[in-house]
């Protein structure tokens, strides 16, 4: 089915060759950082996880997402994400994609990666994340494909396709929370040390997920003649809205602990990431505008995907509450919760991380390196939809 | 054959291309490697034949038993005792690597990482 | 494409990677029944945590801080003598840098317990730090390569040949004890010594209680270079004999961050 991804308009290449420039840029950056050493990016001793294993931890969760349109669609019948549901896991893909690579990029010994499959340990957590990454990349490359062709030839798929399709769902939530499981059980960092940061990390999973696949839907509408229904755009949105809700309940959760307790431990991280924290006269505050850029698009995007107008009349608005929804929750995850970890750091000292331009070229690369796989896999799906429409 | 006027230069290139290593030296296979031994041991810690070709999993043993396990009894060669260390013991022995290690090394083009953390002797 | 083609595709991609793979699979299995006993052993260390079998040794110290806050030298004197005969880099850049062990002040040893009146000795001196060898390491349970383990002596080891540089047991020390090689750090050897190897870009690195010395019967180089003042002192604390333990039962010793469980081996006399 490849051949339907080299057949395209001019939008579609100029698309390609757009993100194919950063990800050539990305190729050279990178080649500069592995002859050098991770020293070319931005973190430091105190600071040792930056922005790639924030983009990772981010992108976990974009993965996870589809299985919103998997378990309604497969296990409760809900027939109006029938077309939908490969949305979901192509994206699914391309974000397990994505994730490797930025594991791949943040690794000092990158050519040592496979010691972790040579000397399983399975008491480390990060051997469990590599195990159910791989799992559910091969998992939702499986079910999205033989499911697809199935499509084309206009017949059911096989039966043991869904024995996958069933798996892959605990897979979708063990993935997630495998990758809280890294932050939640370290003695040392109060701020990640919180049993609600799985169930948090999987609410926001929820919204974002969901979020960009009405956004892409929205998009394909527009370009590409593939309608995925009002039904089914009208079902994600209220998944996406009852997720986000959730995900900041939780949030006021951890306000409420650090600072009703008042305990510094629990406190300090959150002054940090909302106020700035002072300490021996100089007042640390930069991630304190991205913090606030997610309450703001919270709202925007929860107003504007739960007003019926917007939500129902108008795509574009619907596509800008998403889209909204999307970046609030790619600031608190992706900007938030890992740079905050590390602040302050165990022996109490206050050190800030600032990404070197770099570090941001390969960052931006690896995003749009997954958006080109998203696209080309995008366009094979909606040839076969339009194939099988005619 | 569809396309033949395509697919055999492209063959004959793909031939000349692979075997490049065969006739880029026109036959010949460069000099063999000749390290330099040192003067003063007589033998190595192992035979000739059976260092050359097991002194990497010898030196992954070493350094498994040696770090991981803790097992850094010294052996016993012609009376005297050696370590289980690339620095403290081949090295001692072996002064250069640069006419000794990297002889074969260069030849057979591999490169161990060894040298990223063990310092080589001062030449 | 049809269908022909297709189906010889298919095929001969299966049986190359049936080839590769079964190969791949042979040599291991060949090889792996005499690497076997290479691999095993100090990686399960983490799992017998804390419970030390009879007669096993248990390395530890005790640092006495009055000592180091009368003699403000001796700090230096130790942390030079480390960072010497370990080939310890000297970053000029603070983001590079790393320390095996480093003088710092009481609350930043002991962030638990914060003092709004302290006394004025403490508050102008500053006290050693280094990796706590814990009897029960989270570094080690969340090393996904075991390339940090800890060993039936009570040392928490690095093995710099299996470490990925995934930073994660970085991430897990509650007490900041470990340091990343972010560039190269051969040029930045100030004195080398030649009789021991540096580290390359990309792997974690962190004091190491001078297995290599300890376990040939000498004391910690720290140790050694201050050995006169006592304010250092190594031992087994499985021996109820030794010198440490007859300190610790004669002097009051705190630790640090003692309710996160981790079992330190550092014990600090106040």
């Amino acid at each position: 089915m490849f051949e339907k991804a080299l057949k395209g308009n001019n939008y579609y290449w100029m698309w390609l060759a757009f993100l194919g420039f950063f990800v050539a840029v990305a190729v050279v950056c990178y080649l500069r950082q592995y002859f050098y050493g991770l020293g070319l990016t931005g973190m430091t001793r105190d600071v040792s996880w930056g922005l790639y294993i924030s983009q990772f931890t981010f992108l976990v969760g974009v993965a996870a997402g589809g299985v919103m349109l998997v378990l309604p669609y497969y296990i409760h019948n809900f027939k109006a994400f029938g077309r939908i549901t490969i949305l979901g896991e192509f994206l699914a893909i391309a974000s397990l994609l994505m994730c490797m690579m930025f594991i791949m990029a943040d690794l000092g010994q990158p050519l040592r990666g496979l010691n972790v499959l040579l000397y399983p340990t399975p008491n480390s957590m990060l051997f469990w994340d590599m195990c159910v990454l791989w799992g559910y990349l091969i998992l939702n490359a499986l079910c999205g494909w033989v499911i697809l062709t199935a499509e084309r030839k206009q017949i059911h798929p096989p039966k043991w396709i869904y024995f996958f399709v069933y798996l892959s769902i605990p897979f979708a939530f063990s993935i997630h929370t495998v990758t809280a499981m890294l932050y939640c059980g370290l003695p040392g960092r109060h701020f990640w040390l919180s049993a609600i940061i799985a169930p948090r990390f999987l609410a926001s999973a929820f919204a974002a997920g969901p979020a960009l696949i009405v956004v892409m839907a929205l998009i394909l509408k527009r370009v590409a003649n593939f309608d995925a229904g009002k039904e089914a755009i009208n079902k994600m949105v209220t998944i996406i809205t009852y997720a986000a809700i959730a995900n900041m309940f939780f949030v006021c959760l951890e306000f409420f602990v650090g600072f009703y307790s008042d305990i510094p431990g629990h406190k300090h991280t959150l002054q940090y990431l909302f106020f700035g924290l002072e300490h021996h006269g100089h007042v640390y505050n930069n991630l304190v505008p991205f913090m606030w850029g997610f309450i703001v698009l919270f709202f925007v995007g929860i107003a504007l995907i739960t007003i019926p107008y917007t939500r129902k009349q108008s795509d574009l608005w619907l596509g800008i509450g998403c889209a909204s929804i999307f970046f609030a929750f790619w600031l608190d995850k992706g900007i938030g919760f890992v740079l905050g970890g590390f602040v302050p750091t165990p022996t109490e000292e206050i050190v800030e991380y600032y990404p070197t331009i770099n570090e941001l070229f390969i960052t931006i690369g690896i995003w749009a390196a997954g958006f080109f796989i998203l696209s080309v896999l995008y366009k094979i799906a909606i040839g076969v939809e339009h194939e099988i429409e005619a | 054959m569809y396309d033949s006027g395509k697919i055999i230069p492209g063959l004959i290139i793909f031939v000349l291309f692979i075997t490049i290593p065969i006739w880029y030296n026109r036959g010949a296979a460069g000099s063999v490697p000749k390290p330099e031994l040192p003067k003063d041991a007589k033998t190595c810690v192992l035979p000739a034949a059976e260092i050359r070709a097991e002194h990497m999993k010898l030196l992954n043993v070493w350094r498994d038993e040696v770090l991981r396990d803790g097992k850094r009894a010294t052996f016993e060669l012609e009376g005297k005792q050696y370590q289980k260390s690339l620095m403290l013991t081949c090295m001692k022995c072996h002064t250069s690597k640069k006419q000794f290690c990297d002889k074969c090394h260069t030849y057979a083009s591999v490169q161990p990482y060894c040298w990223d953390c063990h310092l080589a002797p001062v030449e | 494409m049809d269908t022909n083609r297709r189906n010889f595709l298919k095929v001969a991609g299966i049986s190359t990677l049936a080839g590769l793979g079964g190969t791949a699979v042979v040599d291991r299995l060949v090889a792996g029944a005499g690497m076997a006993h290479a691999t095993t052993g100090a990686g399960q260390g983490a799992e017998q945590a804390g419970a030390a079998k009879a007669g096993a040794t248990r390395y530890g110290m005790v640092i006495d801080i009055k000592k180091f806050q009368m003699d403000p030298g001796l700090g230096e004197k130790a942390v030079k003598a480390c960072h010497q005969i370990h080939n310890v880099p000297n970053f000029p850049e603070k983001r590079d840098e790393i320390k095996w062990i480093w003088m710092t002040n009481f609350e930043n040893a002991f962030p638990e317990k914060p003092n709004l009146y302290q006394d004025e000795v403490t508050e102008k001196h500053q006290l050693p730090i280094l990796c706590n060898h814990c009897d029960n390491p989270p570094c080690v349970r969340a090393c996904p390569t075991k390339a940090t383990f800890r060993s039936d002596d009570g040392i928490v080891g690095m093995d710099y040949h299996r470490c990925i540089g995934c930073r994660f047991c970085m991430a897990a020390c509650p007490y900041g004890s470990r340091s990343f090689n972010w560039r190269d750090p051969r040029l930045f050897i100030t004195n080398i010594n030649k009789d021991y190897p540096a580290r390359t870009r990309g792997v974690v690195e962190k004091c190491n209680f001078c297995v290599e010395r300890v376990q040939i019967g000498k004391l910690p180089a720290c140790v050694e270079a201050i050995i006169d003042s006592k304010a250092l002192v190594f031992g087994n604390l499985n021996d109820p004999n030794s010198e440490i333990r007859k300190i610790l039962k004669e002097k009051h010793t705190i630790q640090r961050n003692p309710s996160l469980g981790t079992l330190p081996s550092v014990f600090y006399i106040v």
